[in-house]
């Protein structure tokens, strides 16, 4: 076996570990503390947020418009509208802008 | 009708329901799988490495970044650290994600974990918070698809990625963010959710500039997380009574 495929394999593990840890480790407790609760309900707005404030903060008009496009028909539509304009906008603001 | 041609009919239905959630995530994550298999085969992985690497990590940032690294001959110990730190954020998926799938047997939840990428995550959660259930069905549904395009799209690109055209101009480096700020704005009723979002992009953006990539990640998600567990929990909704 080439060192290319362990490489591969112990990622996968190691990202595996990652995807279950969190819920082995919480799974532990009989109850859960308030406090832990509130700490989970974050999660979503917590870790995608690090996702987008960097590219938002490096970002020129082009993105900026599509983001603001995108924040204003997620108000209304769904996640696909929603992607769909967004990505729709940056496409032709990069024509102009680049 | 019977109750089992009911649940029938439902489960069916719960599938395709999951399905359509995942197109935007197909659509999306299309570009990056192809320019993960052209990028591998670049740095010396064959087509068959580049497509068991999709295939069992299924995560693309950690892909990219492990390929990059193989690609400058760092130590293989190096490189699967970092494909684990940058991965790291999937433990507070799995914690949080663990108490809507609990109910479901050892080998769905199993199968479930293995799947659980951010979208994914955010979706089910979104599910789960407007009161449906999450069942192992619909949840196959939302990641199946992503899953086997991701795969399939790698292996296209490990063999044709020389033909790829200007990216940028395409968006195609922006499709996530985009994706991604829906995703955050899907849930916006959350109780705390500004103060969260506030804390997590500023931590984020700080260790982005001094600390730097894949960390920020963390530091920005434990920031947001801590903010909510150290604030008392009724500001959460939790520990309310109707």
């Amino acid at each position: 076996m080439s060192t290319t495929f362990w490489i591969i394999l112990a990622g996968a593990i190691a990202t595996y570990l990652t995807r279950v840890g969190g819920h082995l480790v919480i799974s532990r407790f009989e109850n859960i503390h308030p406090r832990v609760e509130a700490g989970l309900n974050a999660v979503p707005a917590a870790v995608l947020t690090t996702l987008v404030a960097p590219a938002v903060l490096g970002a020129g008009p082009a993105e900026w418009a599509a983001l603001v496009v995108t924040a204003l028909v997620s108000l209304r539509g769904g996640l696909m509208p929603m992607f769909l304009a967004g990505a729709a906008v940056l496409i032709i603001a990069r024509q102009f802008v680049g | 009708m019977t109750a089992e041609a009911i649940s029938e009919g439902r489960t069916g239905s719960d599938f395709w329901d999951g399905v359509r959630l995942s197109m935007p995530v197909v659509v999306a994550s299309a570009p990056f799988a192809i320019l993960f298999g052209a990028i591998a085969v670049d740095n010396g992985f064959s087509v068959l490495e580049a497509f068991l690497m999709s295939a069992l990590i299924f995560g693309g940032a950690s892909q990219m970044v492990g390929i990059e690294l193989f690609g400058q001959h760092v130590a293989p110990w190096l490189i699967v650290l970092s494909i684990f730190a940058v991965n790291f954020r999937h433990v507070l998926y799995s914690a949080g994600i663990g108490r809507r799938i609990a109910h479901w047997p050892l080998l769905q939840q199993a199968l479930g974990y293995f799947i659980l990428t951010d979208p994914q995550f955010a979706v089910a959660e979104a599910r789960a918070v407007s009161g449906k259930p999450v069942g192992f069905v619909w949840y196959l549904g939302l990641g199946l698809p992503v899953y086997v395009f991701w795969v399939i799209e790698s292996g296209l690109g490990a063999v044709f990625g020389k033909l790829i055209p200007d990216t940028h101009a395409l968006g195609i480096d922006f499709l996530l963010p985009i994706y991604f700020l829906g995703l955050v704005l899907g849930f916006r009723k959350r109780p705390l959710w500004l103060p969260v979002v506030a804390a997590s992009a500023a931590a984020s953006i700080i260790a982005y500039k001094t600390v730097g990539s894949p960390w920020h990640v963390s530091i920005g998600a434990i920031a947001g997380v801590l903010l909510a567990v150290i604030l008392p929990p009724h500001h959460s909704g939790i520990g309310e009574r109707p």
